[in-house]
């Protein structure tokens, strides 16, 4: 990693959000412990992969970092500076430099808004006139995610998934920013944005095999906390979560060669409630390998023994290479299945 | 036809170039592009019931904006006693000698028992009268309704909570028997007993009462629209690009809203005509020299026995214009949200 300041570091990020209940009075009888205690940093034009199973808080993540949501606890620097808690004012000058690309390009496009105004939005907001004026700015950006410029004038109604998605794609790119939030991103189209502007990602996917193609790095959540992080080929070529495991043994095989197929890990039992997680470390209730140590004892995140610079893994009991190699452990338990 | 927005159970579609190129090909991009609002006018168009609706709407408007140019057209007034300064047009009962309550080449619609004025001018300028009222609080319980019920939905909290219970009290509240009990007392604030109430305070004291409890239904409605607005992900997406809560609500939100309170307000004025109308039947609104439609009925109602027609031309054009307005806030309800067709 490098010496200098990160564009985004996180430290400590949590987000509970209060359950309400009782009667007469409401008054908060629990919390969704969405995020609780995440660290990581993203460098200046790389591409940070973040995976994990649907509810395990990589949503919450993506709008806690863009601050439509405030945190509980922790702490957010972009390139130094503390946003965690900025105003709407404070956070002015920051807003243009970190954009969010939206999961569901039906909700995030305003209905009654044609794409042209979609697009000039954010630079009307924060009042950037670009030379030759903000069209002739949203034509060039259309033509960038591959749009028709001829588009400018249409309602969001008359495109398809993907396309929209692309306009959602414009939208963002429409204020040059330094980081994009990408939850979900179907199209292909980032890849070529991330490469030829050199825009940081977040990049919030529930697929390993979508985040290898995309992401110089991969962190992978497990209910609200990182249960590993490392480069991307380290991370696939030598994962030492067991839930790292299971997730890569779930990726479905490019190759039909003669090469023994791979074995399946199949995690057993469903995520736990993030309203009351497992004591000490989250995924003990589905590792096959938990111990009492697991139950009482969170393993903290950090570079075991035998891994690269970078590479971390919060596991008492990490998984070696060897036994990545060869695999023996995990029988599934319905071979006939 | 397609619905402006498509259903959001959507499946999302993974990019596909090839596929994507087949639908924006050369030939239908262009200028060709249709607004929600564009194709939501189409679908009325389309709507003979509503355009038919629309019509006579627009017929009793033009009517009631042109009744000095009509009058004048015609050479009478609404206050003039023909009937008293002519003698021959009333008999010695005060009924109109002439058959179906005095109709002839002169008096369109007839001539008032007793008094003798000319019911055509009065009916005009009741309906003037009776419309600019329910304009002027249509658009004071859509303006009030709209600012209470969006800022509950988006604030949230606390001022929910507050604007949510006044407007469960203003709701139970047996607005009719309020307007009869309390109107009197209202303008007694203003003028003392001995002395006539001015129209304009009575037309002002109307206006106020009828919209301090005719806003509630609409804000309700509203507040709830923004709540299920504001979760929505453009206006997040507002959000991150720094969009201050007055633009979220004013360019993200309101152009979303616009269905709702268009349609709330085609309903709010029929049924405020007829309000008003009762009002004034009552005695409580206003008073008999002033034209108004519910004046107008209210006296007709005194003698209908003996003079049918009298009540008649009111009754009737009354039972058109608000079944009109109410078929055509139906058809633009259609016209504009077409998930909710029947």
């Amino acid at each position: 990693m490098s010496s200098t300041t990160p564009l985004l570091d996180v430290s400590g990020l949590t987000k509970h959000f209060p359950i309400k209940g009782g009667f007469p009075i409401r008054r908060t009888v629990g919390h969704v412990q969405a995020v609780d205690g995440l660290d990581f940093q993203v460098n200046e034009s790389e591409s940070l992969g973040l995976v994990g199973e649907s509810g395990c808080g990589k949503s919450t993540t993506g709008r806690l970092i863009t601050r439509l949501l405030e945190p509980t606890a922790g702490k957010i620097s972009y390139q130094g500076k503390d946003i965690t808690h900025a105003s709407r004012k404070d956070l002015a000058p920051v807003r243009s430099e970190i954009q969010m690309i939206f999961q569901d390009p039906y909700a995030s496009l305003n209905p009654r808004h044609t794409v042209g105004k979609i697009i000039a939005g954010p630079m009307e907001i924060n009042d950037i006139n670009p030379a030759g004026g903000r069209e002739k700015r949203v034509r060039e950006l259309l033509e960038i995610v591959g749009l028709n410029p001829e588009h400018y004038n249409r309602f969001p109604h008359e495109f398809s998934g993907g396309q929209r998605q692309r306009i959602g794609v414009a939208r963002a790119l429409a204020l040059d920013p330094k980081l994009i939030v990408a939850d979900e991103p179907v199209s292909a189209l980032l890849q070529k944005v991330q490469q030829e502007l050199g825009i940081a990602f977040l990049f919030i996917a529930h697929d390993l095999a979508v985040v290898r193609h995309f992401s110089q790095r991969v962190a992978v959540m497990y209910l609200g906390k990182i249960v590993e992080i490392a480069d991307r080929d380290d991370l696939y070529g030598n994962p030492r979560h067991p839930y790292t495991r299971a997730l890569l043994s779930a990726v479905p095989e490019a190759t039909v060669d003669e090469t023994p197929p791979r074995e399946r890990i199949r995690l057993q039992g469903d995520v736990p409630s993030p309203i009351n997680p497992p004591s000490g470390c989250r995924f003990r209730t589905r590792c096959w390998k938990a111990t009492e140590k697991c139950a009482t004892e969170a393993p903290p995140l950090v570079q075991v023994e035998g891994n690269k610079p970078g590479h971390l893994t919060a596991c008492h009991y990490p998984e070696t290479a060897e036994v990545a190699s060869a695999p023996r452990l995990a029988k599934d338990p319905e071979p006939a299945a | 036809m397609t619905p402006p927005t498509p259903s959001t159970a959507a499946p999302l579609e993974v990019t596909d170039d090839s596929a994507e190129k087949s639908i924006t090909s050369p030939a239908n991009s262009g200028n060709e592009s249709k607004s929600p609002g564009q194709l939501a006018w189409r679908r009325f168009k389309r709507d003979r019931t509503g355009v038919i609706s629309a019509c006579v709407v627009i017929f009793f408007f033009v009517v009631a904006l042109c009744a000095p140019l009509i009058a004048n057209l015609y050479g009478k007034d609404p206050y003039t006693t023909y009937g008293l300064n002519t003698p021959g047009l009333l008999g010695d009962n005060g009924f109109p000698v002439k058959p179906n309550g005095g109709i002839d080449g002169e008096f369109w619609f007839g001539i008032e028992p007793r008094l003798g004025r000319d019911l055509f001018t009065f009916l005009l300028y009741g309906i003037r009268n009776s419309l600019l009222i329910c304009t002027a609080i249509t658009l004071l319980v859509v303006i009030v309704g709209v600012t209470i019920g969006v800022t509950a939905g988006y604030v949230g909290g606390k001022t929910d909570w507050f604007i949510g219970r006044v407007i469960d009290v203003l709701l139970a509240f047996p607005s009719q028997l309020f307007f009869v009990a309390f109107t009197p007392v209202v303008l007694a604030l203003f003028v003392s007993p001995e002395e006539n109430t001015p129209v304009w305070l009575t037309v002002v004291c109307l206006i106020g009462l009828l919209t301090v409890f005719g806003w509630a239904s609409i804000a309700r409605l509203l507040r709830g629209q923004v709540l299920a607005l504001r979760e929505r992900e453009f206006v997040e997406a507002a959000k991150v690009t720094g969009a201050s809560p007055v633009r979220i609500i004013f360019k993200e939100l309101l152009p979303n809203l616009w269905t709702p309170i268009l349609i709330q307000a085609t309903l709010t004025l029929p049924n405020m005509v007829t309000v008003e109308a009762g009002l004034a039947f009552l005695g409580v609104g206003i008073q008999d020299p002033t034209p108004d439609w519910g004046v107008m009925i209210g006296q007709a109602a005194q003698v209908y026995q003996d003079d049918i027609t009298f009540l008649l031309f009111p009754g009737l054009s009354m039972v058109i214009f608000v079944l009109a307005f109410n078929l055509l806030g139906d058809s633009v309800r259609d016209a504009l949200d077409p998930k909710t067709k029947r």
